[in-house]
């Protein structure tokens, strides 16, 4: 803020709160020629509306004075007064990072155990385990879903189904660095026939209910697909491309679904969790999906 | 000789649409507490949703039901205390039936999804330069009354209600300085934190001066009028008026505590709320003191009852209000249902009952009546809304700060002790209560409407009053 807004704020600041003080201290006592307090003014509106002119209550008037004297207390210690930065040095950041710091002492002896432990060693503790769930509850559960379930768009974590891979490392990069799941539209590439028998075609994928004369069709129109799907139809994790196969569906699997999926694509974001989690807090919840999908798919 | 008489054709048309969009208005809001409590009761349809019927609320309470008894009672007053008729019948006409096409047309295109985005500013930019001819009509009509005055002194009232009308055009004007993109789109000229700034410098004077200046104004007529009492100190209102209106200018960044609004700005929003407490009692103390020689008329006065709660709703909320701004407060109340509370206290407990009680002493004067059809019936009204208000705000209380704590609750590792879901599982009796104290607030209104039908079926409006003629001592 440069100097001349910074004396502008200052002068209106405190010219409005001396204004204050200067009206509560000319109004404090009667003025020679004024009505005594149980006399009216002497205006007289609409009939019968009077004005008396009590003194202004005591108590009132301390309790203003007390708020200025304390606002203007505020205003020395604080930043307030422009470019014054306050007796304190206080700022937002400054306690921010003072809590950052304290919190950091506090429990760095429960990260530093847990620090150089693989992911599945993470995965196997108890206390890494309590502490993911935290953080998944809190910070994935709004799109994944408490039961890690997912939704339409949102994918679920203990499907055994995976977009990018399930290995540690591919959960890590997923939460640390997020994911954009990117399938083209096809639309104008494609007559509306040929859209139909791929729709059919990848429904039989899956061993749902199609036309089987139009998936025959469409298989032959479905190259144009098995670029990132595959010839097969089984995907590409390192394009984050779906298995079709599996009967998985993140956007549903009605034909009218899959149909909008290939004329106008599909654009979908993981967001990236790096920033806001730290490294240690992005592994921990790494190891709690981990052993989530693992424990969910586990052979009883 | 043709008598001048009072203008008071567009008090009842004012005084009337009060009661309507009240009715509307609460409705509204009932519904939303219901959503909260049932989603399902959105019915997955978009112009249903809470997000759309939130807004659709908030105007219509605070101006389609506010604005109009502002608007009728200043009108009504105005003439009253000027002892001459309205400037302008024409322009009159013209500021009701201008203020009701912008509650409708808000109330159309709220639930469609068109919306600036702006709390209590949502309107698109048609809407607000509808907006802005209506209240430069209102201004017009106002002050050239005050300019026609027959008695020299200005009554304290039409302080209130100047202050009111000239700082909302003011507020109005500049936060919703926008670029239009098209005729239901548009983007405001400020970017970033400075458009937040402006948004709660508006956001705080609409409480301040709509809902606060302009109210008092009510309350300087309709208390005194009802207690047949001298206002009790004109001192006290000379000294709460002025701070009033300086100090409540600050206080906006209070709503933006802890975020990317510089240091010295919020600070700058929390010193100027806690300065404003005693500017904001001094309306209360002026008015309860009114009434000191009259407290028995309480026991068979069911209107003046509606006052002095009022009058006590609103010293609790402007003593809350400062409180809930310093910023050690803020970090456990903000975001939270008690901000829902405090507003409620100050918009059901201050601004609906004064405005309640005033319509009841009001409106069987506009029909010729000594009073209200049943005064029994506005007894009932006043308990059952009484009974609302405090379900309601007690709830919230309780809900805000079961919501602050859980949402700062840490465990042994640092990770957060609860859910975000887990919060709001938690409220869920909460919002039961709160519902229940809004349905019976709405009750309390239509106890009002056929009180209101009754009293306006066996009355007349033929009579025109005539201007009383100013008292010789002034």
């Amino acid at each position: 803020m440069s100097n001349g807004w910074s004396w502008f704020i200052i002068i209106l600041t405190l010219a409005n709160i001396a204004a204050c003080w200067w009206l509560l201290a000319t109004n404090s006592k009667r003025k020679p020629g004024e009505p005594a307090a149980d006399e009216t003014m002497g205006h007289v509106w609409d009939g019968d509306l009077r004005e008396y002119n009590q003194p202004l209550p005591l108590w009132w008037m301390m309790l203003f004075y007390l708020t200025i004297i304390y606002g203007i207390g505020y205003l020395i210690l604080y930043p307030a007064l422009g470019n014054y930065e306050g007796l304190l040095g206080w700022t937002q950041t400054g306690q921010y990072e003072q809590e950052l710091v304290q919190a950091r002492n506090r429990y760095s002896a429960i990260y530093d155990r847990l620090a150089p432990m693989s992911i599945e060693e993470l995965a196997a503790d108890e206390q890494a385990m309590a502490i993911g769930h935290r953080v998944y509850v809190n910070n994935c559960s709004v799109c994944h879903g408490s039961d890690a379930r997912g939704a339409t768009t949102f994918p679920n974590l203990v499907d055994d189904d995976w977009l990018y891979g399930g290995s540690t490392d591919a959960i890590l990069s997923s939460v640390v660095n997020g994911r954009a799941g990117m399938m083209p539209a096809m639309g104008p590439a494609m007559s509306d026939e040929a859209i139909d028998s791929v729709v059919q075609y990848v429904r039989s994928l899956s061993g749902l209910e199609h036309d089987a004369a139009a998936a025959a069709a469409g298989k032959a129109q479905f190259a144009v697909c098995a670029g990132c799907h595959g010839m097969d139809g089984a995907g590409n994790q390192v394009l984050g491309a779906p298995n079709l196969t599996d009967n998985v569906w993140l956007y549903g699997s009605e034909p009218a679904q899959i149909r909008e999926g290939i004329v106008n694509g599909r654009a979908n974001r993981m967001p990236a969790h790096g920033d806001l989690l730290g490294e240690e807090r992005a592994r921990i919840v790494s190891a709690y999906v981990y052993k989530l999908s693992r424990d969910a798919n586990a052979t009883p | 000789m043709h008598q001048e008489s009072y203008n008071d054709r567009v008090v009842r048309q004012f005084t009337l649409a009060t009661v309507f969009w009240g009715v509307v208005g609460m409705a509204v809001g009932v519904l939303i507490a219901a959503q909260l409590l049932w989603p399902a009761l959105n019915f997955d349809l978009p112009w249903l949703t809470y997000s759309r019927l939130r807004p659709l609320h908030t105007n219509a309470v605070i101006f389609a039901f506010g604005g109009s008894a502002l608007m009728g009672t200043s009108f009504y007053i105005v003439q009253r205390t000027c002892h001459v008729r309205l400037f302008s019948d024409r322009l009159a006409s013209l500021v009701f039936w201008g203020w009701q096409t912008v509650i409708v047309a808000v109330a159309i295109t709220l639930p469609l999804g068109i919306t600036q985005s702006k709390e209590y500013a949502e309107a698109e930019w048609p809407i607000d330069v509808l907006i802005t001819l209506v209240w430069v009509a209102y201004a017009v009509v106002f002050f050239g009354t005050i300019a026609q005055r027959r008695v020299r002194h200005i009554y304290v009232a039409n302080w209130f209600y100047a202050a009111f009308i000239i700082t909302v055009a003011v507020l109005h004007i500049f936060n919703n300085l926008v670029i239009p993109a098209g005729l239901w789109k548009s983007y405001p000229i400020y970017s970033g934190v400075v458009d937040g700034m402006v948004q709660w410098w508006y956001g705080h004077n609409a409480v301040g001066f709509f809902l606060t200046a302009g109210f008092l104004g009510m309350m300087y007529y309709f208390v005194p009028k009802q207690a047949n009492r001298p206002i009790y100190s004109y001192r006290l209102s000379i000294v709460h008026f002025w701070a009033l209106i300086s100090v409540y200018m600050w206080a906006g960044p209070h709503h933006l505590h802890y975020t990317s609004l510089p240091d010295w700005a919020q600070s700058l929003g929390m010193v100027f709320s806690l300065i404003l407490l005693a500017p904001s009692w001094g309306g209360m103390i002026n008015g309860v003191m009114t009434l000191s020689g009259a407290w028995h008329k309480l026991r068979t006065d069911p209107i003046l009852k509606f006052m002095i709660v009022s009058l006590s709703f609103y010293g609790m909320s402007t003593f809350e209000g400062p409180m809930m701004s310093i910023k050690t407060v803020n970090a456990l109340s903000h975001y939270t249902d008690w901000t829902i509370g405090h507003v409620h206290s100050g918009a059901l407990g201050w601004v609906a009952m004064i405005s309640i009680g005033s319509i009841y002493a009001l409106l069987p004067r506009l029909y010729g009546r000594e009073q209200m059809h049943s005064v029994p019936a506005i007894d009932l009204h006043f308990w059952v809304s009484t009974i609302g208000v405090v379900l309601y705000i007690a709830s919230m209380w309780i809900a805000g700060v079961m919501q602050g704590l859980m949402w700062r609750a840490t465990n042994d590792d640092g990770t957060l002790s609860y859910s975000f879901i887990e919060s709001l599982e938690a409220t869920y009796p909460y919002y039961a209560i709160r519902l229940l104290g809004g349905a019976l607030f709405l009750a309390g209104m239509g106890i009002m409407v056929w009180n209101c039908y009754r009293t306006i079926r066996a009355g007349s409006a033929e009579t025109p009053v005539a201007v009383m003629p100013a008292s010789s001592t002034t």
